[in-house]
């Protein structure tokens, strides 16, 4: 996973409520076993039309979001199913960063896994960037290591849990952290069975 | 002891350890996961990191794999297993299967259909678990008492390899459900009743419980239909104290416990239930009697109304819910203002893990007993399971559908997310039994209309969205 320290790039203004990720990453393109070609996918039916063509009204298909580091999101972005090939979509697009009101929790902790960074900011402050921002999307600057957005001459603080930010910065190998914690696993687990031994597996008819 | 919800309980006693040293709601754990479902999309790429790490499964009994999402459902199981991109899918879950000793059931095993009705009645699903799949409407075993939630492939990867996720402990919130359930209202209903009136993130954050006489009054398939579709006003988790019903629902299943050891549980499973002080972040009443049969009319789950009622106009509506009504009305190509009763349809579908059941196939076939399809319309059942289709048939309920002109078809996911060959043609409509009606979910430009699957047969038998109280009170 890539560490996020400090990006600057394009953002794009993209306020629609609940794109859920079947529209993110349509499901034509979960018919692979590995993680690839899904920059192809990204937001598929809103880039292209029936024929194939490009709908040159959508955001990222004008001049210059080529090159989106940030989407600029609506409330409770990512909704819907699990499939985690949303974000590596994104990330493959080469989308750093959301920044949003809410995101779905699935969406989210897959986000955390791959080092998709989410930026939750206030309805006062999203307001205030997305005037920063415009409507045909301008650069800015994402600082994880100071926590903030800046805009032109707007500079905005955000939250982040702590360990998600470490995570972030580290780009950290999450399962062999846990494996670390190999020997608590294993007495959890024998103290756990000794209680419910229902759930032993029953015997198939 | 302070009071703790049924959530709290569940969370606390599958805590390995903190990650941070905070408590409560936002606080980082490591939670042990006793079971897990995997499906042939969503897990991949997850045996593949594992490969590459050089990783074993911690606990591969833990785990059951079933082929579900890609595969068709012709009824002509053994000639189609779909196209060359399915075939390498199912092809590579069966060597994970093989290769990490999981067990898996393909295509072709009688124990096959939707991962979500298939753990339930292999008696699989017990009081008390958590459960995290890669698939967000594991949500559904909360019907039992148990903690089930969604997860990505990243994390299915992290579960197989440490047999635990790492986990923010969700708010709580209580949905109390006062009164009856009207004749002719169902399940369905009452949980697209709640996603309508908080939101389509109403319960973003939060671990939903719900209680009340008109839950107890459910079968425990019902129960599934309320926790399976509660994802959809965002909640992770979903659920329900278990009682009599719940033990009654697992006992003799294949692989329920012995008896003697279902005897040793149930004093542990009674106590799984909110204490009666527990304090919960957000509390929601909602009144059963009001609730009346409902439809979709957008492309949120949300978007939805009594189907007595008629098509919103965007203008009447919160301003900020404005633009994306006026975007999904045009999607959906609907006129403010027209009653849902006069919407035509081309496509009937009643499928999916929220309501495939047997007991939804009754209902479905109850309706439809002396009457046809209508001209013009396309209608196709695809029940949830192998097993269901076998119990559907062993009652004659196959004959319901096909005498009225349904396509009865084998189980998968089929055109509840068209991964396979069922899918809408743009600009089709469809009265769908399922949980999503996103755009393009059903077929790319497709249309669809979210509701129960008596709902779904009556609006088949009709051509239009329909009242099914209108069509059942002779049958019920
Ligand atoms: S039936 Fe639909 S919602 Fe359920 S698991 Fe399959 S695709 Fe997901």
């Amino acid at each position: 996973m890539e560490k996020f320290l400090s990006v600057t790039g394009l953002a794009a203004p993209m306020p629609a409520a609940n794109v859920d990720t079947d529209v993110i990453m349509p499901k034509v393109f979960l018919k692979g076993i590995d993680r690839s070609g899904l920059a192809r996918g990204l937001f598929h039916d809103l880039r292209f039309d029936a024929q194939g063509g490009t709908r040159t009204d959508f955001i990222l298909n004008r001049a210059p979001m080529q090159n989106v580091r940030f989407l600029l999101t609506g409330p409770n972005f990512g909704c819907g199913s699990s499939r985690e090939h949303a974000v590596w979509g994104l990330l493959q697009y080469g989308i750093r960063a959301l920044i949003g009101s809410t995101f779905a929790g699935i969406f989210a902790d897959n986000a955390a896994n791959n080092g998709l960074l989410l930026v939750t900011l206030g309805d006062d402050e999203r307001a205030r960037l997305a005037r920063a921002v415009g409507p045909d999307g301008t650069e800015i600057t994402v600082d994880l290591a100071t926590q903030t957005v800046t805009c032109g001459g707007l500079c905005l603080d955000f939250g982040i849990e702590p360990s998600r930010r470490q995570a972030l910065m580290e780009g950290r190998d999450k399962i062999a952290t846990t494996l670390q914690m190999k020997e608590r696993i294993r007495d959890f687990e024998a103290a756990y069975f000794a209680e419910a031994p229902w759930l032993a597996r029953g015997g198939e008819a | 002891m302070r009071s703790r919800t049924l959530y709290d309980k569940i969370i606390d006693r599958h805590k390995i350890q903190a990650l941070d040293d905070r408590a409560g709601p936002g606080s980082q754990l490591l939670l042990y996961v006793d079971r897990t479902v995997l499906n042939e999309y969503t897990s991949p790429q997850a045996f593949t990191g594992l490969r590459d790490a050089g990783r074993g499964v911690w606990r591969a009994e833990a785990a059951l794999g079933v082929v579900d999402h890609v595969n068709s459902t012709a009824p002509d199981r053994g000639a189609s297993v779909g196209d060359a991109d399915a075939q390498r899918q199912i092809a590579y879950f069966a060597e994970n299967g093989r290769d990490f000793g999981i067990e898996m059931f393909d295509v072709l095993d009688p124990r096959q259909g939707i991962e979500h009705v298939v753990l339930p009645e292999l008696g699989w699903v017990l009081p008390g678990l958590v459960i995290a799949a890669g698939d967000s409407h594991t949500a559904t075993y909360g019907a039992f008492g148990t903690v089930g939630f969604g997860i990505g492939t990243s994390d299915i990867e992290h579960l197989l390899a440490t047999q635990t996720v790492t986990y923010t402990r969700l708010k709580t919130m209580r949905v109390r459900v006062v009164g009856d359930l009207p004749l002719g209202v169902t399940a369905k209903d009452l949980v697209m009743a709640l996603i309508r009136k908080i939101g389509a993130d109403g319960a973003a954050g939060h671990a939903l419980e719900f209680v009340g006489e008109a839950i107890g009054a459910l079968d425990v398939e019902g129960r599934m239909t309320i926790c399976n579709m509660s994802v959809e006003c965002g909640a992770r988790v979903a659920l329900m104290a278990p009682d009599d019903k719940v033990f009654d629902y697992i006992a003799g299943r294949s692989r329920a416990p012995s008896t003697e050891m279902l005897e040793r549980a149930k004093p542990v499973w009674r106590a799984l239930a909110s204490d009666p002080d527990a304090v919960f972040d957000r509390e929601v009443d909602l009144c059963a009697g009001e609730i009346a049969p409902m439809v979709t009319w957008g492309t949120s789950p949300d978007q939805s109304g009594a189907i007595d009622d008629a098509v919103p106009d965007p203008a009447c509506l919160p301003a900020d819910r404005r633009g994306d009504a006026a975007r999904a009305l045009d999607y959906m190509g609907l006129e403010p203002g027209t009653r849902y009763e006069d919407i035509a349809i081309d496509r009937a579908f009643i499928g999916s893990c929220t309501n495939a059941r047997l007991d939804d196939l009754r209902a479905a076939a109850r309706i439809l007993r002396g009457r046809s399809v209508a001209p013009g319309v396309r209608a196709m059942v695809s029940p949830g399971s192998s097993s269901v289709r076998r119990a559907a048939e062993a009652e004659g309920l196959d004959r319901a559908f096909i005498e009225a002109g349904f396509e009865w078809r084998q189980s998968g996911c089929s055109m509840c997310l068209a991964m396979n060959d069922d899918v809408l043609a743009p600009g089709e409509r469809c009265a769908s039994s399922t949980n999503r009606n996103f755009e393009g979910r059903q077929g790319s430009g497709g249309r669809t209309h979210l509701m129960s699957p008596a709902m779904v047969a009556a609006a088949a038998v009709t051509g239009r969205l329909a009242d099914v109280r209108a069509l059942a009170t002779r049958e019920m």
